[in-house]
């Protein structure tokens, strides 16, 4: 038997010819604040401590606030290393701890992009070309989100487990809680973002 | 048209995203209820953000503007 033989079937062709239109979302309008729809609340799990990303969180964190959504962020792993004070050079109780804070150092002013690092080069000219295009830095956003009533979340396990203390972080941060925390957040009331 | 008396002025020119919007929240916190807030953008996104802004939060766009530039939003809060 050849496989000419076989009958064709592409389950992705038979998709795309069942779809009856096309979604109608570029010119969509948000719909009038008249109490019967309302934006439901803001779940954002920081999970990443490169500065694009906690830089994407903190502008929708920021904005969520100010529209009078109700916002929390999770922050672990990598995240949490973004809440931990500048002024803090090293953290941590044991070597390996300490070394990992050595290696790559917490705070919000000293965060690194994931792509064209370049020893701190790329940083450095996107801070610049934030400053020329009036686009406020992550220290700014976590200031203005923190005003406007964000709750910023640390994880306990990633706080744990990189030997972080309470008066390693900054002011103004919630209880630390855990991922069973995370998940009852997780509503049909709330929208999660993983960033 | 009667000229409204300004309660407060926003002053997010030169700012980018989301800076307008948050600075505007920001100062409807503090002002009274009924209060009319003006703010100054030159943010071209702010034309959409500001509206979407308003319509989430219940506050009343009352005038839009645009001079050399700069956007003018005339907003009474709720």
């Amino acid at each position: 038997m050849t496989a000419a033989t076989i009958p064709t079937f592409d389950p992705i062709t038979e998709a795309i010819a069942a779809v009856k239109g096309v979604p109608q979302t570029a010119e969509a309008e948000l719909p009038e604040a008249d109490g019967a729809v309302k934006t439901r609340d803001l779940l954002i799990i920081d999970y990443s401590g490169d500065l694009e990303k906690v830089w994407a969180a903190l502008i929708l964190a920021s904005t969520g606030a100010a529209m009078g959504v109700r916002t929390r962020v999770f922050v672990t792993f990598w995240g949490l290393q973004v809440f931990v004070k500048d002024s803090k050079r090293i953290t941590g109780q044991n070597w390996m701890q300490k070394m990992l804070s050595a290696m790559q150092r917490p705070g919000i002013s000293h965060r690194k992009l994931s792509k064209m690092n370049f020893l701190g080069m790329g940083p450095w000219m996107m801070g610049r070309l934030a400053k020329q295009y009036g686009v406020a830095s992550p220290k700014e956003l976590l200031e203005a989100a923190q005003a406007l009533g964000v709750e910023f979340i640390p994880c306990q396990m990633t706080m744990d487990m990189f030997g972080l203390k309470p008066e390693d972080m900054i002011e103004g941060m919630g209880e630390p809680a855990g991922a069973a925390t995370v998940i009852g957040l997780m509503t049909d009331n709330s929208t999660p973002l993983f960033i | 048209m009667p000229t409204l008396a300004i309660t407060h002025t926003v002053d997010a020119r030169g700012l980018s995203c989301p800076m307008p919007i948050v600075k505007t929240a920001q100062a409807c916190r503090v002002v009274p209820a009924g209060s009319v807030v003006e703010l100054l953008a030159t943010d071209p996104g702010s034309t959409k953000d500001v509206g979407a802004w308003c319509r989430a939060t219940g506050n009343e766009l009352v005038e839009q503007t645009i001079d050399g530039g700069v956007h003018r939003f005339v907003i009474r809060r709720k």
